[in-house]
Order: C-alpha cells, then structure tokens, then sequence
C-alpha cells in the first residue's frame, strides 16, 4: 500500500477536498398525507395490480376511490397515503412500472378541489334529533334518512371537515359510518387526464 | 435486444444471423414506392407517430421494428401450407406468435389443460419443445437460454401445480431483469373460481414477480397478448411476462391475425439520457480525482460493454463489477478491478470506499453491494445510470440521476468527456494495483490445496477457467460456488458469466446451465454447482441426456450448506444446524442417468479431470471433492459496511 491517500479500512482521513458526511439513505424525511392521482387503463385486474404494488412496497394506503372517466378505456384513481417525499416520490415511479398505468401525478402542494362524501347514521330521537339537525345544517350536511330512533347525515367536504363533523356527532352515537375515500381535481383549466387523450 | 431497439444492437450478435440492414433497406424500399404513389394522388402524409423525429419517438418505432426481425426472416407457413386439414385454433396462434418472435426452442412440460398445444406441435417442426423434468428447471432453462443469448426465452407449464413450479424462475427472473415469457395453461374459462381440478388463481400468484401478466379466456386475444408479451419482456428493463391461457382460449377457433405493432399507451421505457444530466455527469467525470465505474447487469442487456471499455479508457476509470456485472468488461483489463460487494475483492471495495465519483451503470444498489448505506462510498458524488426511473433514489441518494439505456447514455457521454492522460491518473491506479496485489497475495485462495492438502474451490473455478480458455460460459448455482464462480472464473466474454443475483434461487445452476447450452451451442457451456443446489434440480441431468446437451457440471462437493455453514460459523458461533448434508455417490447417480461421470478429490488430479469432460460427446459431471471447512473472504457480515470485511486468520504458511 502506498502511504499516501486514505485508507478506507483502518480509518485514516478522507481526501482534503471532500468531507464525508453519512451517506443519506433515501426516504427518511418527515412524513406527511399525501394525494397521488393515478390515471390507469379500464382493465380487468387494475386495481389489483395497483393495490399489490403498493402492499408489496409496503407503502399504506389511507384511502384509494376509483373510478370510470369521461374516456371509456380510462379509469381514474386518487390514493392518499402518508409518507415523506422521497417514499411517495418512490410510490409514483413504481405505479409507473406498471403497464397499465398511464399516468401519476402527486398533486398534494397543488391548488385542487378535494372532497369526500361521508354517510353516517346517528342515534337521534325526538328528544335530541333538533340538536343533530343544527350541526348538520352547520356542516351543509342533508338529512337523506329519518327513522323514530337514528337518521343518516350525507355530507361532503374535504377530509378535515369530514373529520370535525364526525367528531362533532360522536357524542350522539354513531351506530354506522363510511367514507368514500377523497377524490381530487386540479383547479384552473388544466387536465391531468389531458395527456392521456388518445 | 429490444433493450436498446435499434438494428446495430441487435445484429450485436453474429451468431443470431440476422441481416438487419437488408431488412432496413426493403422497408425503405417499400417506404418510397409508397410516397411516390401518394405523391401521384397530390396527397401528404401524415405521420401519426407522437413526436416524428425526435430521438425518443424513432427509439420506439426501431423498438418496434426489432419486435418483428424474426417474423420477417422465418416467413412463417399457414396451417394450410402446412397440409393439416383443420380450422386454425388458439394453440396454432401460440405457435405462429412464437415462431414470429424468432423462438426457436422452448422449455416446457404438458398436462391436461395444455394438451390442446401439443397435439398441434407436431405442425411446427421448426419450434423445438425440450421436455424438462420439473417446470423450476424449464423456467431457469428460459433464463439461461435469455441471458446467454440476449433473446427472449420461453417456458411451458400446465395449470395448477405446473404453474406454480414455475414461479420460482419467474420471480428469479423478476429481481434479474431476465427477459423471459412463461405461458401456462388454465381449466376452461366457464370454470374459472370453481376450483376445479388443477386450478389455481395463477396470474394473482404471479402478479407481484411479473413485468406483467396476462389471462387469456378467448382464442382470438392470442396473436395480440403475444405480440405484447414478448414487446413488453425484451424492452426497457427485461423482465418476465407470464400468459395464462385457458383450455377454450387453446383450443377454440382463431380468426385474429398477428398484429404488426403493439398498441401499450401505458409502456414507454425511456431510452435517451436526458442531455443536461448528461453534460453535469461528464462535468463531474472532469473534477474526479479518484473515480470508480460500478458496471451492473444493465451493461450487458444495453449491450455496452464496448462502451464501457471506451469510457474506461477514454477518462483512465477503473471499473469495478456487480455480482451480475460480471463479465461486463475483459478483465484482463488493467481498469477491470474485479468483483464488488459482501464477498467481493478487497481492493475492490476499498477503491470504492475511498472514490470521490462512482459511476453507477444499470445497477440497482442492491445491499450485498453497499452494505450498512451511512458507510457506503462514504466521499464520492454518484452518477447513477439506469432505464428503471424506480431505482434512481431506491435505495442509496444520488447527486446526478440520469434514466435512459446505457449504451445510448454512454455514446452521448462519451464525446464530452475529456481524454485523461494515464500519468493523471498513475498515482491512484497504482494504490488500487498495490492494494491487488495485496488482496489476490491472501494465503487462502490461489493455491490448489486448502488445509492439509484439501482440494481447494477456488483453485477448481479458477482451472476450468484456464482450461476454457476463458471463452466458456459459466453458470453458478448460488451460495459458496457462486461467490467462488465469480470471483475466480477469469472472465473475458460478455455473458459468459451467469448467476441468479436478486433471488439467489439455489437449484438455479442446472438448469439455466442447460438453457445456455442450448442457446449458445457455438459456447461451451459449465454449470459450477454445490452439492445442495444440484439436489434441488438434479432431475434435469435426464432432460440433459435425452436432449443431447454438451453441459459440463463441476460439481463443488463440500457435504455441506456451505454458505449456510460459514455464516454459522462466523455468525451464529458454530451452531451448524442442520447443514450438513449427505449427497448421492455422484458418480454413480451421473452414471445412472446416462452422464460420463469424473471425479477429483486432489488438486493434482483436478486439469485431468476437466480435461476429460471436455472430451465427452454430450453432458458430463465432475465431482470435485473440495474441503469441507473452506469459507468465502472477504466477507462483509451483514448490517455492516464495505470496510467492514472480514477475512480469514489463517495460521498455515501458503503452500
């Protein structure tokens, strides 16, 4: 061995010019919700594919709507999941893999309308059912069934108000909830589905 | 290969025969006769091509083109040219696809529902079916026959359990890159999810270690799904597609044609480096004091390795090789350093451990290559090459990413970079050439003998090597013979190295083994194989003997697990559960299947022995009897990093 230039297995000092910090290992930033809108092929098994890519990549899935589009061979997606930069970036190129998908884009810092529709059935009497119907009226939630003893609010709005009515109904008891999952557009002119147009 | 798409790639090969250019010439031919009647009528073209004339747009069409070489040279015949008096069904479609796609051979193994496929084969004389043993051994057949030939191989099973013997050398295929198409069978579609016998949900098995899959339910999707699958396993990144056919897709009526291009919005690999990352990685090149070359398997499926060796020699860049890299580059090549990685050269680890720019081509940063990732390659930028956009930034950070194939990425890297005089680089290179010396001076390779004049491994990989001239292609299975394949074989011809990387699919050897023998008949072809793995596959010596395959097996008999026996050793404080294991009289298990079968259990009868299977007409087994405590160093144990290795504390003085 030449006695000069680092010796990288006994610990002598790097080169003058550089200094070494840790090698930085992808994907440990800080994690947040983010919104990925997958445009895919209508095709049988789609979802499948979609929904093992992200287990196997062990990538969570928070909600996941699909559906048709204005184009018959065209299916869309919106998947939330939460993670740091790096790993949703990840996510997005590995979607990509597959054959079917056309097109994802994260569109989380992006202006958008974002909304969810949540059904929840609430205990609600003649006693209490006036105290139910102010909090859903304050929520621009409707009243879409009514029985002696419940009735089901329909309200739509973005995860977060969702969140707040709910928790706001709780208290009342909530005999049956379900969401569907946030489905997102791009405001303004622009289309993410433009470049898939065939 | 369709990896790159264009002609020049794909007469690469000489063997193949294929006459690329006459084929342009005739298209261009057809092409201006055509323009003359349009321009008679006073009508333009249009082209509908999505960006005519740029490099990305005619990269796809000669993708495209590259898909259909072989159908243009086989002038496939008609079932009526054929003389059968039938209507042509779904199986007659498989066929035709295949013979289209320029396969001349496929691995495979009937059942009940592929039934409908064999009773056509005999139409198709030119397609030779090799009957494997068991579907593992036709699927790594398929790989074999892939990586030894650049093409894409085919592998046949039946539904239910044929199909999932298969999966193993699907996944394989999967974490190598492997181009291969597995077809398999499935009951008819009306009882799909019954559960009827032999049915099994194949494509949800096979879905996560597949490009993509298909299911086939009507006899007229077939042309189609073929003319993708095949698209789909030999573009971009290869990989394995898997096409389930169901009995009534076989056998019912095919009107369909086969479509001259495929229609896949959703599948546009990459070719072109993205210029500007380009000129910052030639920039970066400029300012590296100390730069490695880190060659992965994605060289040799770009078929860059004259690339590679150009940009070497152009910028004075040692080149260090991944597990699948191997064979990348001559290593006679004074800038070939040789294997990287958990067991690979010290001085290769530590040019990396010490570089300030590595050149990270179709690699994928795998953890036997970096180690604990904080430690890796602690003061070097990297410039990380790959067709795959998911493996930029997967597993270690990179400075300058740039997605494209690597031969296209390296012609356009080339001329930028500025011609290094070699007494720029004199100083560095003759670290690294000391620190060789040093790591291949190690008294624990090298030498015939081991410990008390046991036969030593690596001196067996290392004189078959010689006795080959260097020019045979080299198949290992996977544990210690692996490591000792790749570190000793001495390799000079592309691809003349094959291992089962990602998967480490013990059994591979074999029958991949097998798979590049037959592909490459022009090639002597040795499997290097441990006593485990060949129990796992050992059926194929039979497929061997019927078929006629000249594959020579070294058989490195060590009674033992051995990588699992050296990480209980050096891991586990010598717990060696359950890793020793008991083996057939090798030769007379050969013999009984009809092998020649040879035998050294000293290094001094070790030349002899090679020597004698070489001269067998056919496939022939040597065991070799090697020591039985012998361990691979360096090793770097797991959770630590590239200069963390361990070596061997050897008390006995190099013989």
């Amino acid at each position: 061995m030449t006695p000069t230039g680092p010796d990288p297995m006994h610990g002598a000092a790097a080169p003058a010019h550089t200094t070494a910090p840790p090698r930085a290992m992808p994907g440990h930033g800080e994690a947040h919700r983010h919104v990925l809108v997958a445009v895919v092929l209508n095709k049988p098994g789609v979802l499948n594919r979609v929904a093992s890519l992200m287990r196997a990549r062990n990538f969570n899935i928070e909600t996941l709507a699909v559906s048709h589009t204005d184009q018959p061979e065209v299916s869309r997606m919106t998947i939330t999941l939460r993670g740091d930069d790096v790993l949703v970036e990840q996510a997005a190129k590995q979607l990509y893999r597959l054959i079917d998908v056309l097109k994802v884009q994260d569109v989380t810092s992006d202006p958008t309308v974002e909304h969810e529709i949540v059904l929840i059935k609430v205990r609600a009497d003649e006693r209490n059912r006036g105290e139910v119907l102010t909090i859903a009226d304050m929520y621009k939630a409707k009243v879409v069934d009514l029985a002696a003893e419940s009735l089901i609010v329909e309200a739509t709005g973005t995860e977060a108000d969702v969140d707040a009515l709910i928790a706001l109904l709780r208290g009342f008891g909530i005999k049956e909830l379900v969401r569907s999952g946030t489905v997102v557009m791009s405001r303004g002119a622009g289309s993410i589905e433009e470049a898939t147009k065939r | 290969m369709g990896t790159q798409g264009d002609d020049a790639g794909a007469g690469g090969r000489a063997h193949e025969g294929r006459s690329p250019t006459s084929a342009a010439a005739t298209a261009a031919a057809t092409a201006t006769a055509t323009a003359a009647v349009e321009a008679a009528a006073g009508r333009d073209r249009i082209n509908h091509m999505p960006g005519a004339g740029t490099p990305r747009a005619d990269a796809i069409s000669a993708g495209r083109r590259e898909m259909l070489t072989d159908s243009r040279r086989l002038q496939i015949k008609s079932l009526a040219e054929r003389g059968a008096k039938r209507p042509r069904i779904g199986a007659d479609a498989v066929c035709e696809a295949l013979l289209r796609q320029g396969v001349d051979l496929f691995f495979g193994y009937p059942g009940g529902v592929v039934l409908p496929l064999y009773d056509v084969l005999g139409d198709y004389p030119e397609l030779r079916h090799i009957l494997v043993r068991h579907e593992q051994g036709g699927a790594h057949a398929a790989e074999g026959y892939a990586r030894a030939t650049g093409k894409v191989g085919v592998c046949l099973g039946t539904s239910g359990p044929g199909a999932t013997n298969l999966v193993t050398g699907i996944g394989d295929a999967m974490l190598d890159s492997v181009p291969i198409v597995a077809i398999t069978g499935n009951v008819v579609g009306s009882l799909l999810g019954k559960d009827a016998f032999q049915e099994i949900d194949i494509t949800g098995i096979t879905l996560p270690c597949t490009k993509h899959n298909y299911l086939v339910r009507d006899a007229n999707d077939v042309p189609r799904v073929f003319a993708e699958a095949f698209h789909i396993a030999r573009t971009g990144r290869p990989g394995p597609v898997h096409i389930d056919l169901t009995k009534d897709a076989l056998m019912g009526v095919c009107t369909a044609e086969h479509p001259e291009t495929v229609d896949l919005p959703g599948f546009k690999p990459t070719f072109e480096g993205h210029p500007r990352q380009i000129k910052l990685a030639a920039q970066e090149i400029a300012k590296a004091e100390r730069p490695v070359i880190l060659a992965g398997h994605g060289v040799l499926i770009a078929e860059a390795t004259e690339e590679l060796r150009e940009l070497a020699e152009k910028a004075q860049i040692p080149v260090a090789h991944t597990l699948l890299g191997v064979s990348a580059m001559d290593e006679t090549n004074p800038l070939s350093l040789g294997f990287v990685g958990m067991h690979g050269w010290k001085h290769v680890n530590k040019a990396i451990q010490s570089a300030d720019l590595l050149i990270a081509l179709g690699m994928r940063f795998d953890d036997r290559v970096t180690g604990h990732v904080p430690t890796f390659a602690p003061y070097a930028r990297i410039v990380h090459v790959d067709i795959d956009p998911a493996e930029i930034g997967k597993n270690v950070a990179v400075e300058i990413p740039i997605v494209g194939d690597i031969k296209r990425v390296l012609q356009a890297l080339i001329p930028q970079v500025a011609a290094v005089a070699s007494e720029r680089r004199a100083a560095y290179l003759a670290e690294i050439a000391a620190w060789r010396a040093e790591s291949e001076t190690m008294p624990w390779h090298g030498s015939g003998a081991w410990r008390n004049g046991q036969l030593s491994a690596d001196f067996v990989v290392s004189r078959i090597g010689e006795a080959t001239g260097h020019d045979a292609t080299l198949v290992a299975d996977v544990g210690q013979n692996q490591m000792w394949t790749a570190r000793y074989g001495g390799f000079r011809r592309p691809n003349s190295h094959i291992s089962s990387g990602g998967l480490g699919t013990m059994g591979f050897g074999l029958p991949a083994g097998m798979g590049a023998a037959v592909g490459r008949p022009d090639k002597e072809t040795w499997a290097i194989v441990g006593d485990g793995g060949l129990q796992m596959t050992v059926q194929e010596l039979m497929t061997l003997v019927q078929e006629h395959i000249p594959l020579r097996i070294a058989l490195l008999n060590n009674h033992k697990l051995g990588m699992v026996r050296q990480w209980q050793e050096l891991v586990y404080a010598g717990n060696y559960h359950s890793s020793h294991l008991l083996g057939p009289d090798w030769c007379k298990l050969a013999e009984a299947y009809g092998l020649a079968a040879f035998r050294a259990d000293e290094p001094d009868q070790v030349d002899a022995a090679i020597a004698s299977a070489r001269a067998v007409d056919g496939p022939a087994l040597i065991e070799f009897c090697i020591a039985e405590q012998q361990n691979v160093f360096p090793m770097m144990p797991a959770g630590k990093g590239l200069s963390d290795l361990l070596e061997e504390q050897f008390e006995e003085p190099k013989r």
